[in-house]
């Protein structure tokens, strides 16, 4: 057990340091940062003081351990057009970010785990049908299309409009309706289907053998055992709600750090668009982690090996 | 073969999708770059218009249909790439092992720790956007998911008495992985591409949506989508059309290929139906 922990860990801290070389490597080749912020009709030494300035003229793995070492100094580098350091830019959006995507979850876990138990305990009845036709649905429908509907329905029906504000719960609910759809759909899908194949299982045979009611077989016999592989799809849904982030903040106008990434993008502004980038692998692999050290104590089977 | 009629609806839709791409433009008197100052925003229906004009009076039909050509072109291109690169990359894990092994399951770990659009989002940030860029960038949706399932399947296989005995016969390992483990593990691959395709389709849209996709003066559904969305209550009809035609594309392609791997994967059948 303390080898499948360490043989984690290890991957984890493997995995991170290749996404920060890798993005280290693509901002050194795609292009000269020094002739970028040199004024255009610099003279070549203007441009030449800069690269020694910025520690360019030193060799490629020089300029690796120092890129390093200013990481492990907490030093992200500055935001080209606003000055501060792009750490705090992050840190400004993460709240508001945080709060759409833990709504989205809550909302897509609190919906999807209910809907795929009512459909598998329901199994080849309309009900059913209509919670697999809703995952499909939920699965094929763009974020961008359905935030504009919402924002659309808000208009024509409520009389408002959506997205103004970030500070009720009541502005929160419709950016994370849109962007907590695909994950609920996937949830109501995939604990429908471990349900099942919970429910066709030996064990649960030999419970209804034994007379035990079928209030306590679902509960404490299926229950348990369908939600085991539900932790990782929570741990997989985790990269979905970032990437619908990203799309869903840009359409509600969510000041959260999916806006500050594509605004980054759209400026060049790469400091910032690379910690944003290295703080969603961070969080992504230490999610994965999670998930992984979770089984340990779910999962008495992966303790024994 | 009974074919369910949900199936049969999306098939149908997505064959009169792929005319509309092909032929569309030829609906249309209208060239879909050509301005009218006059003919600005009018609404569908408008003589001449079928479908309405945008902003800058250029006939929707004729957008779309070019929008429908690249949008799909991008879909089939970048999702090929992805299946082929990934399924090729897990094949060579497993059939050399070692250092190899290890490199490509690295790379797999890497990939999964971040979501496609911020890989695109970051490489767009740093190199100019261009046709041929993006369409790798969106090729490399799901490499890591095929490449993932075929070193588990090759892994698996070359258990199989069938390899043992090719071997015996004295076949290079080329032939084996190519010829004969190859085509048994290749039903795999087809499922997941099934599976990736409306993937393609959504993340093209959306980042065409955001501006940081396809790129004027050529076009794509979500290009055309994102150039209505600020006349949302006005011209309502810039975003509905590119809007119900993505969502109603990926629904189809989900659909059918959910019916795909019913059918061509059985151990699948018994778990999820």
């Amino acid at each position: 057990m303390i080898g499948y922990v360490a043989s984690r860990l290890i991957r984890a801290v493997i995995t991170l340091l290749i996404t920060v070389t890798l993005v280290f490597l693509f901002i050194r080749f795609s292009g000269d940062p020094a002739a970028a912020l040199a004024p255009p009709d610099a003279p070549q030494e203007v441009i030449e003081q800069y690269r020694r300035a910025m520690g360019l003229d030193k060799p490629l793995w020089a300029q690796y351990t120092a890129y390093l070492g200013a990481m492990a100094r907490g030093e992200f580098g500055y935001s080209v057009h606003t000055g501060l350091p792009s750490a705090q830019l992050f840190l400004n959006r993460l709240p508001a970010t945080l709060m759409l995507g833990g709504t989205a979850l809550a909302i897509a876990l609190l919906a999807g785990i209910p809907m795929g138990a009512i459909a598998a305990l329901n199994r080849g009845r309309p009900i059913d049908r209509a919670v697999m036709g809703f995952s499909v649905f939920a699965f094929a429908m763009p974020n961008f299309l359905f935030g504009l509907v919402v924002i659309l329905t808000g208009a024509l029906v409520f009389q408002t409009y959506v997205g103004a504000s970030e500070d009720t719960l009541l502005d929160v609910l419709p950016p994370a309706l849109t962007l907590g759809l695909a994950s609920m759909g996937a949830f109501a899908r995939f604990s429908r289907s471990s349900l099942l194949e919970t429910l066709n299982a030996p064990f649960m045979v030999a419970a209804e053998a034994r007379g035990i009611p079928r209030g306590r077989r679902m509960w404490r016999h299926a229950g348990p055992n369908a939600a085991i592989p539900l932790v990782t799809l929570v741990g997989l849904s985790l990269g979905g709600l970032i990437a619908g982030s990203v799309v869903t903040e840009q359409v509600f106008a969510w000041p959260g750090v999916g806006q500050l990434l594509v605004r980054s993008v759209a400026t060049r502004d790469i400091a910032t668009v690379q910690f944003i980038v290295l703080a969603i692998a961070v969080t992504m692999i230490c999610a994965n982690l999670i998930v992984d050290l979770l089984y340990l104590v779910i999962d008495p089977r992966i303790r024994a090996r | 073969m009974k074919v369910p009629f949900a199936v049969k609806c999306a098939l149908v839709f997505v064959a009169l999708f792929v005319a509309f791409a092909l032929f569309g433009q030829w609906l249309s008197p209208h060239e879909f770059r050509a301005t009218s100052l006059t003919a600005r925003l009018k609404p569908p229906g408008t003589e001449g218009y079928l479908l309405g004009t945008d902003a800058r009076g250029r006939d929707l039909l004729v957008r779309l249909a070019v929008g429908a050509q690249i949008t799909l072109i991008v879909a089939v291109v970048g999702t090929v790439i992805g299946a082929v690169l990934g399924s090729l990359l897990g094949l060579l894990a497993a059939a050399r092992r070692g250092w190899v092994e290890n490199v490509i399951v690295a790379a797999v770990d890497v990939q999964a720790s971040l979501p496609i659009i911020v890989v695109a989002l970051f490489v767009l940030a740093m190199f100019d956007n261009s046709f041929t860029l993006f369409l790798l960038l969106i090729g490399l949706t799901g490499w890591e998911v095929y490449a993932r399932l075929m070193r588990g399947a090759v892994l698996s296989a070359k258990e199989h008495g069938y390899v043992t005995a090719v071997r015996a016969l004295g076949a290079s390992p080329a032939r084996i992985y190519l010829r004969h483990i190859l085509p048994n593990v290749a039903s795999i691959a087809l499922v997941q591409f099934t599976v990736n395709l409306p993937l393609t389709i959504l993340l093209e849209t959306a980042l065409s949506f955001l501006g940081l996709g396809v790129q004027a003066p050529l076009t794509s559904l979500g290009q055309v989508m994102s150039e209505g969305r600020d006349r949302l209550l006005t011209a309502w009809w810039l975003t509905l059309f590119p809007g119900a035609i993505i969502f109603v594309l990926a629904l189809s392609v989900s659909l059918i290929g959910d019916w795909l791997r019913d059918r061509l994967d059985p151990t699948l059948k018994s778990r999820s139906s």
